[in-house]
């Protein structure tokens, strides 16, 4: 279900990744004031704005949980910020990297745009404690899909607030990137692509394996004998941060001893 | 701070170097990491999928032998 085309999108992605660094490294020029220690915004801003966008990505998908019911947009939302979050923590250490180099400092408290970011990371930060907070998987993902829409909210309007403060110090990307050498901006563009290539392809691993997993339990369930009362938790056995990766009402593979129980559920050997 | 960038001179290519690697090592450190836990994950769900094989070929295997008595005693 979630594995299809995942092959061509890893071999996109490691095709984009090897051209992006090939372009960093042999064909965008130094920069004039910070030379090569430049190269960093090349992997540090992209991740940022994938980052950033895959939390907008995840408030949206929350929006179609909440008007459909449907416990897979909640776990596609769920696994959207799940995976911004490891880009952003990517973010925030290839920035400090950076600001120690440029700066001498590793962190820099005035700077609006750093501070604004680590507001936003660490406000994400309590999406899964708040998920394994609520036991009940329906609440859970009800009240993980409103905190997804509302800290969704959040992040572009706290990035044009950032635009409009006085102190404009960070480098300006959007919006400048015109103002690139040809070079640089081409650089910069396939690095773009290829970590929001990345992004897809890691979410897609995520939502495979999670959704392989559920699978299993819910088979093994079944083979133990357990009745379909449990239909609604989607492979959930224990208190979990989770969501459901079943949909609604599926138990997953059909019962065992029936001649096309393998059907929706192809495993060799046993068709 | 724009007086301490004003400041900050182009770091020679010996000094950045390790900012750069180190910056590039952890993206490529983080992807690893990932893809380390994908494989423990991806091998725990192989062996709980063959332990399903093996539990479907006994209750299989029970079954026929099953059919196979009420044959031989009808």
């Amino acid at each position: 279900m979630y594995g299809k085309g995942l092959r061509a999108l890893s071999i996109s992605t490691v095709v984009a990744m090897t051209a992006a660094l090939t372009l960093v490294f042999f064909y965008a020029p130094l920069e004039a004031e910070q030379g090569f220690l430049q190269k960093i915004f090349y992997v540090h801003v992209p991740l940022a704005i994938v980052s950033l966008c895959g939390f907008v990505l995840g408030g949206l998908l929350a929006i179609a949980h909440l008007r459909t019911r449907d416990p897979r947009w909640d776990f596609r939302s769920y696994v959207a910020i799940h995976m911004s979050l490891i880009f952003g923590l990517a973010t925030l250490i290839t920035g400090s990297i950076w600001a120690k180099g440029s700066w001498g400092h590793w962190w820099v408290w005035d700077e609006p745009t750093l501070v604004s970011f680590l507001i936003v990371f660490l406000l994400y930060a309590t999406y899964q404690p708040l998920r394994f907070a609520i036991e009940d998987p329906e609440r859970q993902a009800r009240y993980a899909s409103v905190f997804a829409v509302t800290a969704g909210a959040f992040v572009p309007l706290n990035f044009i607030a950032v635009r409009m403060s006085t102190a404009f110090l960070h480098p300006r990307v959007l919006g400048s990137t015109s103002n690139l050498p040809g070079p640089m901006a081409l650089t910069f563009l396939i690095s773009l692509i290829a970590i929001a290539l990345l992004y897809a392809t890691l979410c897609k691993y995520e939502l495979t394996a999670k959704h392989t997993r559920a699978q299993v339990r819910a088979l093994r369930r079944r083979l133990a004998g357990e009745e379909s009362g449990r239909a609604g938790e989607g492979g959930r056995t224990s208190r979990s941060a989770a969501p459901s990766a079943l949909p609604a009402g599926s138990v997953g593979p059909r019962p065992a001893g029936q001649a096309a129980r393998t059907a929706g559920y192809p495993i060799k050997g046993h068709t | 701070m724009s007086a301490l960038l004003a400041e900050t001179p182009a770091l020679p290519l010996h000094e950045a170097g390790k900012y750069v690697a180190a910056a590039y090592i952890v993206l490529l450190a983080m992807i690893l990491v990932y893809v380390a836990i994908m494989a423990i994950r991806m091998s725990r769900t192989e062996r709980e999928l063959g332990e399903l094989l093996a539990e479907l070929d006994r209750e299989e295997g029970a079954q026929a032998a099953r059919t196979g008595e009420q044959g031989a005693g009808s």
